[in-house]
C-alpha cells in the first residue's frame, strides 16, 4: 500500500504533480466557462420572456437543442465541426491553418449545455417575482435597465441560487469530458499514470477522490453564497 | 342607428423593437444554420452515405437502448434497498446509503465507467477465480454495471425525496386507522410518491440516453460509438448530423410520452373550471 502512495509524490518519479497540474485545468475550464453559460443563459431567459413570438421561439430552438443533445456530441460538434468551419474560413482568407484549442472548444460546448440548463432556472426564478415588483418600481419612476438592476437581479440571485449551485456542480462532473478530446484535465492525468504504471483501479479512484473533494469544496461555498443571498430575509 | 357596426380598427402597425429585430436576427441564424447544413449534406447529396451506413446507425441506436434499458431497470431495483436504507432510522445504515449516493453523485460518470472498465485489470486475479472475469472483460457489461450503479444513486435520491415529501399527517392517519406499516406504504405512501417523483424519473431517463454515449469512449459501439467509427473512416461531418438527428428524436420522444403519462396520471389532481367540463 506504501508503494501506492508514493506513486503520488510530487516530483519526477511520482504523479502528483502531474495530476495537481491536471486538477488546475479542471477547475480552470468550469471557471471559464461559468461567466460565458451564466450570461449567456440569462439573455436566453430574458428571451423566453419576451412578448416577442420570434425571439422566444429562437430561445426554444436553442434550449431543445443543447439540452437534447448528448454533451460529448456537443462537444464532439464543436470540435470537429468548429476546426473544418474554421479551416474553410481560413483557407478562403488564404490564411495557414490552426489548429482548435481542445481548451476553447470544451469551454464553448460546455457554455452551450450550462447556458440551455441556466435559462430555465432563470426563467422559473423570474416567475417567483410578483408583478407587483415591476409596478412598484415603476412607480417610484425607475428606468427599466434599472428596474432590472435594482430591484429584480437581487432577488433573481436568490430565487435562482440552488438551481445554479447544482448546474455548477454538474458542470465540473462535465469538464471530465473534454479529456477525450485531448485537454490535460484530472482525468487524463490519471489515465496516463494508470496506464504506465498499470495501477489503473487506484489512480481513477484517486481521480474520483479528486472530484468529490472539489464537489465538497464547492458546497461549502454554495452554502456560503446562500447565507450572504438570505441576509436580507426575515428569521423566523 | 343602423344594425351595420364598424369594422374593428386595424391592429396597431407593430414596431421594430429591440426584441422584434433581435429576435429575427437570432431566428435568422438558425435558418442560415438549417440552411448551411443542409447544403454541406444535400448539396452534394451522395445517397450512398446513408443506404451504407444506416444498418451500423441502427446497430448503434439498439446498443444504447439497450444500454439505457438494462441500467434502468437493474438501477430501479438496486434503488429500492439504498432508499430504504436512506430512511432507515440506523444512523450507520443511513450513513453508508448517503455515502453510497454522494459518491455516485458527486464524481464524472466517465471516470466511474473508467474506474470499472480499466480498474478491474487490477483484480483480474481475483475476478478469474470467482467466474466473473468474462463479465467485467467486456466492455458493454462494464458500461451496463458502472450505469447501473451511477443511476441508482440517483433514482435512490429522486424516490427517497418523494417519499419525504408525502405529508406527515397521511401516515398519521393510517396508524389512526389502524393499517399496517406495509399497508400504509403500499396503498398510501408509495402511490402518492411515485407521483411526485414521476417528473424527476423521466429526467433521469433522460440523463441516462445522453450519458450513455460515454460507453462509447470504452469502446462500445452504441450509437455515439458507431458514429465515431463512421467519422473516423470518411471523415464526413454527416456523420454526426445523424447522431444528433436521433438522441434529439429520442429526447423529445421520452419527452413528451412523459408528458402524456403524467398528464394521465395526475387527472384527479387538476382542478376542472366549468367552462372546461
Amino acid at each position: 500500500m506504501g508503494e501506492l502512495w508514493s506513486l503520488l509524490s510530487y516530483g519526477p518519479d511520482g504523479w502528483g504533480d502531474e495530476i495537481l497540474a491536471g486538477t488546475f485545468v479542471t477547475v480552470s475550464l468550469a471557471l471559464a466557462t461559468l461567466p460565458i453559460g451564466l450570461v449567456l443563459g440569462f439573455l436566453l431567459a430574458l428571451a423566453k420572456n419576451s412578448p416577442e413570438p420570434s425571439l422566444r421561439a429562437a430561445a426554444n430552438i436553442y434550449t431543445t437543442v443543447f439540452r437534447g443533445l448528448p454533451e460529448l456530441l456537443t462537444l464532439f460538434l464543436v470540435y470537429f465541426g468548429g476546426q473544418m468551419l474554421l479551416q474553410a474560413i481560413l483557407a478562403a482568407l488564404g490564411l495557414p491553418p490552426v489548429e482548435v484549442n481542445s481548451f476553447v472548444a470544451g469551454m464553448i460546448a460546455l457554455s452551450l449545455v450550462f447556458s440551455s440548463y441556466s435559462s430555465e432556472v432563470f426563467l422559473s426564478a423570474f416567475k417567483g417575482i410578483t408583478s407587483g415588483q415591476y409596478e412598484g418600481a415603476g412607480a417610484l419612476g425607475l428606468s427599466r435597465a434599472q428596474t432590472m438592476r435594482l430591484v429584480i437581479l437581487p432577488q433573481l440571485v436568490r430565487l435562482a441560487l440552488p438551481g445554479l449551485s447544482n448546474l455548477w456542480l454538474i458542470l465540473m462532473k462535465e469538464t471530465s469530458l473534454v479529456s477525450v478530446i485531448g485537454l490535460a484535465d484530472v482525468l487524463r492525468e490519471t489515465g496516463v499514470a494508470a496506464r504506465v504504471t498499470r495501477e489503473a483501479f487506484f489512480f481513477f479512484a484517486v481521480a474520483c477522490s479528486i472530484y468529490l473533494v472539489l464537489s465538497i469544496i464547492s458546497s461549502v461555498g454554495i452554502g456560503r453564497l446562500e447565507a450572504w443571498a438570505r441576509r436580507g430575509d426575515f428569521s423566523r | 342607428m343602423s344594425d351595420t357596426t364598424l369594422p374593428p380598427p386595424p391592429a396597431p402597425a407593430r414596431r421594430w423593437t429591440t426584441a422584434r429585430i433581435a429576435g429575427h436576427g437570432f431566428m435568422g441564424f438558425w435558418i442560415l444554420l438549417a440552411g448551411v447544413i443542409g447544403w454541406a449534406i444535400f448539396g452534394d447529396w451522395d445517397s450512398g452515405f446513408l443506404v451504407q451506413y444506416a444498418p451500423r446507425y441502427l446497430n448503434g441506436l439498439t446498443t444504447t437502448l439497450q444500454l439505457v434499458g438494462l441500467a434502468m431497470l437493474f438501477g430501479a431495483l438496486l434503488s429500492l434497498p439504498i432508499t430504504w436504507a436512506r430512511l432507515s432510522s440506523n444512523r450507520l445504515v443511513g450513513a453508508l446509503a448517503f455515502g453510497w449516493v454522494y459518491f455516485f453523485r458527486g464524481t464524472p460518470l466517465l471516470a466511474q465507467t473508467f474506474l470499472v472498465y480499466y480498474g478491474a485489470g487490477t483484480f483480474r486475479a481475483e475476478f478469474e477465480a470467482l467466474g466473473l472475469w468474462p463479465f467485467f472483460r467486456d466492455a458493454f457489461f462494464c458500461a451496463v454495471f458502472t450505469f447501473s450503479l451511477n443511476t441508482s444513486a440517483y433514482q435512490a435520491e429522486i424516490l427517497a425525496g418523494s417519499i419525504r415529501n408525502v405529508a406527515r399527517g397521511q401516515r398519521e392517519a393510517a396508524a389512526a386507522l389502524g393499517l399496517s406499516r406495509y399497508v400504509t406504504m403500499r396503498k398510501i405512501v408509495l402511490p402518492q410518491a411515485f407521483i411526485v417523483s414521476l417528473r424527476p424519473y423521466g429526467n433521469e431517463i433522460i440523463l441516462m440516453i445522453k450519458g450513455s454515449a460515454i460507453a462509447s469512449i470504452v469502446t462500445v459501439f452504441d450509437l455515439m460509438g458507431e458514429t465515431r467509427r463512421i467519422f473516423s473512416r470518411t471523415f464526413d461531418f454527416e456523420a454526426y448530423f445523424w447522431a444528433a438527428v436521433l438522441y434529439l428524436v429520442m429526447v423529445e420522444l421520452i419527452r413528451r410520452l412523459w408528458d402524456r403519462i403524467e398528464r394521465h396520471l395526475t387527472q384527479h389532481l387538476v382542478r376542472r373550471t366549468d367552462n372546461e367540463a
